[in-house]
């Protein structure tokens, strides 16, 4: 018969260190529906019909973020045979406090005790089997990083999933709110069930998503019970509540952890973390490892060096190098065989459309590896802690630094870095504000219009006036989205500051590899299809394959280019431009050489580094309309896999197709802006 | 006085954690309760937010939501 485990922890408690190396590579990545929290689901290496599925990090079973009422619903309702509680031995106080709320809801479980290797090398002592008798509830010493413990760990689990042994109710509430609880549980219907005992103690904490369970004809019992309960516990039944816990936890710590003597020593992450976070060298360090980062991913003159590229441009040459390659030698044996045009063209396309995921997939594996490192590592949380104070007043945690940071090498990572923030709020606020930090796959289209429309002088400050504006419009997005899209849900900055580790390799390529993963299967398809969809527009038309300008897409361009004439370019060329960009921003220049005077390939490669003008646009644009035509492409929809990308995080279309709708609306926005303004000045 | 008021390098015992709902629950999960000891350790480098340790642990904070905790030194 196979059985489910669930891991439930704290952030940073080795949870996914330990799913790691319990599951080796067998894991499946997804999110939960609904949110963009992640959803991890493995099978035991040792024992196939054991599936484990890793819940998300959670201090508490508290209904204030979407982690922890992901995970408590999940061990409420889905019911998993047993839950494996992941301590961190080196803060078990607060550990433990998950501990006692997951022992409050009745399900079988197994304490993991975790990081005793470090436990023992500062001189402390945790008496395991004590603690075991004391809780109810099976204790094992495990490091997580050696794998030491860990079979005894699962043996343990499994035991007690098979058995359904269910942990003793610890005794915690002083008497006046314990039976006050109890008669809540009773006014619930069976008081002896563990569904009804949990939810009378989320009741007496005021627990607004319980509270609407409440059947109606109950509302009012419960009501004066809760109220209470609340002068029980001396007008703060929630406080009371939580206190009974710690105090609970303290006695039981008291009993079973024996601390060394001596005062405890500094130790290496201390010392680390003053150079870090130090007030003169925090930003340095900071700016330092942020360039890194970037660097490392996107750069093509790595370090400084001229033409030197970076680790992830590299690779993506050689990917790109190598695709193109066989994709010549596809079309070549399609041609050879004497295929027809059209069928050639679609083998092309296809092949384009895998290339163009292939391309991407060196920057997601060189830029999570590196983050996974961050992340492990402690530092991505003083990343929050000393961008914060800037962040802060557009509604945003300064994790959100990263995904808009890498925003400007390419949105794809940078997307799929926003996984890093704390709340689901931070996350889809921050993954509808990515796009606009101007990725550089739209510097050639910048380049296009500003060698073509502006005077020499000027071409710096309408490119870098640009990048301004993405970021001044992501901010105001933000500001906006705060108080009118998220506002009910409130933020803060009350979070952990783990201590420095030295990630394993283990984790780091894991994760590295999962992304890269995730990216080709579930952005995939997004890209593969809307680029081949494209294709197909854009080439043929009702009587069969033609030049895009008699194609479906021209159709469709001259169709729909009245929307455009407030923004100052109603021109079918200039639309289709708008559309071909969604395969990749770029091709906005190549759409346009074609359109526009149907320019040799080296011409366009010159005039997307900006060396060459194309002057017949002159004709549509205007010096207003061109910087409109700009500042749309750069807030509209971004290219298709930066939306497969968004699919892939939000885990929903419902989610993504509102992004993509917001930045449909500020583009047109901006640039109707841009265009009536520019007017008057131009 | 609240915890706000302390400077790095002092200590508090927690009297009160103040402000129903989201922030105070938050506070409390981890491990804010009163009675408890908390020792502010350093300032982030543009001044806020601060890190103190509670319960043998680092937990950073906002300024505005270190002055919720009611403290006596």
């Amino acid at each position: 018969m196979s059985i489910t485990i669930a891991l439930a922890g704290n952030p940073n408690c080795g949870k996914t260190t330990l799913f790691n190396e319990i599951t080796g590579s067998r894991q499946h990545v997804g999110n939960w529906p609904g949110v963009t929290v992640e959803k991890k689901e493995g099978i035991y290496r040792k024992d196939k019909a054991v599936s484990i599925l890793d819940l998300p990090g959670t201090y508490s079973l508290s209904p204030y973020s979407a982690e922890e009422i992901v995970a408590r619903d999940y061990i409420v309702k889905e019911k998993p045979d047993a839950v494996v509680n992941i301590v961190d031995g080196t803060s078990i106080e607060r550990n433990l406090y998950l501990t006692v709320q997951l022992m409050e809801t009745g399900i079988p479980m197994v304490i993991a005790m975790n990081m005793m290797d470090e436990v023992e090398g500062r001189g402390d002592r945790i008496d395991c089997n004590r603690l075991s008798r004391i809780l109810g509830v099976p204790v094992v010493p495990v490091v997580a990083r050696t794998g030491k413990g860990l079979e005894e760990l699962m043996e343990a689990a499994v035991t007690v999933a098979r058995s359904g042994k269910k942990p003793d109710r610890p005794d915690i509430f002083e008497y006046e709110l314990a039976e006050t609880i109890q008669l809540i549980a009773d006014a619930l219907g069976d008081g002896e069930c563990d569904e009804s005992k949990w939810r009378a103690v989320k009741l007496a904490e005021r627990d607004e998503i319980v509270g609407k369970t409440v059947p109606a004809d109950k509302k009012e019992a419960v009501e004066a019970l809760v109220n209470r309960a609340n002068q029980a516990a001396g007008g703060d039944a929630e406080a009371a509540i939580a206190d009974s816990r710690y105090q609970y936890i303290g006695k039981a710590v008291k009993e079973c952890v024996r601390r060394s003597g001596k005062d405890r020593r500094e130790t290496w992450s201390d010392k680390l973390d003053r150079i870090l976070t130090n007030r003169i060298l925090a930003l340095p360090v900071f700016a330092g490892i942020m360039y890194l980062l970037f660097a490392c991913t996107f750069s093509e003159n790595f370090l400084f060096i001229p033409g030197l590229p970076s680790p992830g441009v590299w690779l993506a040459g050689i990917v790109e190098e190598a695709w193109g390659g066989f994709a010549e030698v596809v079309t070549g044996i399609a041609k050879g065989a004497g295929a027809s045009e059209w069928a050639v063209g679609l083998v092309s396309s296809c092949l384009d459309g895998i290339g163009a995921v292939f391309g991407f997939l060196p920057l997601v594996l060189v830029l999570f590896l590196l983050m996974s490192f961050l992340e492990d590592s402690g530092y991505m949380a003083r990343v929050a802690f000393v961008m914060d104070r800037i962040f802060r007043h557009f509604g945003l945690s300064g994790r959100s630094f990263i995904p808009m940071l890498m925003g400007f090498g390419c949105s794809v990572p940078a997307l799929m870095a926003s996984r890093t923030l704390e709340s689901d709020k931070d996350r889809k606020i921050t993954m509808m504000i990515t796009p606009f930090m101007s990725c550089g796959a739209k510097l050639p289209v910048y380049a296009m219009f500003a060698a073509t429309m502006f005077s020499d002088s000027s071409q710096t400050v309408i490119i870098f006036s640009i990048y301004m504006l993405g970021i001044a419009v992501a901010v105001v997005s933000a500001l906006i989205l705060n108080k009118f899209a998220f506002k009910s849900e409130t933020s803060n900055f009350i979070m952990e500051l783990p201590a420095y580790r030295v990630p394993t390799a283990k984790s780091v390529l894991i994760h590295g590899w999962e992304k890269v993963k995730g990216f080709a299967v579930k952005a995939g398809t997004v890209i593969f299809a809307s680029t081949v969809l494209i294709w197909f527009l854009s080439n043929f038309n009702f009587s069969g394959m033609c030049d895009m300008e008699e194609s479906l897409l021209a159709v469709m361009g001259n169709g729909i280019k009245w929307i455009f004439a407030p923004l100052g370019f109603a021109d079918w060329r200039a639309s289709v431009g708008i559309v071909t960009g969604w395969i990749a921003k770029e091709n906005i220049v190549a759409t346009f050489g074609q359109l526009f005077g149907n320019v040799s390939e080296e011409t366009v490669e010159a005039i997307m580094a900006g060396e060459e003008a194309l002057p017949a646009i002159g004709e549509v644009f205007s010096k207003a309309s061109a910087y409109a035509y700009m500042a749309f492409n750069l807030l509209c929809m971004p290219c298709f896999a930066a939306v497969g990308a968004m699919k892939r995080e939000y885990g929903s279309w419902k989610w993504t197709l509102r992004a993509v709708g917001f930045q449909m609306a500020v583009a047109y926005v901006v640039a109707l802006i841009i265009n009536l303004a520019g007017g008057f000045i131009v | 006085m609240t915890l706000r008021d302390l400077k790095p390098g002092q200590q508090g015992k927690v009297v009160s954690v103040g402000t129903a709902g989201a922030m105070k629950r938050r506070l409390m999960d981890m491990g804010v309760t009163p009675g408890v000891t908390v020792r502010v350790v350093k300032t982030a480098p543009l001044g806020d937010p601060v890190e103190v340790t509670v319960r043998g642990y680092e937990l950073s904070l906002r300024k505005d939501e270190a002055g919720q905790v009611e403290i006596n030194m």
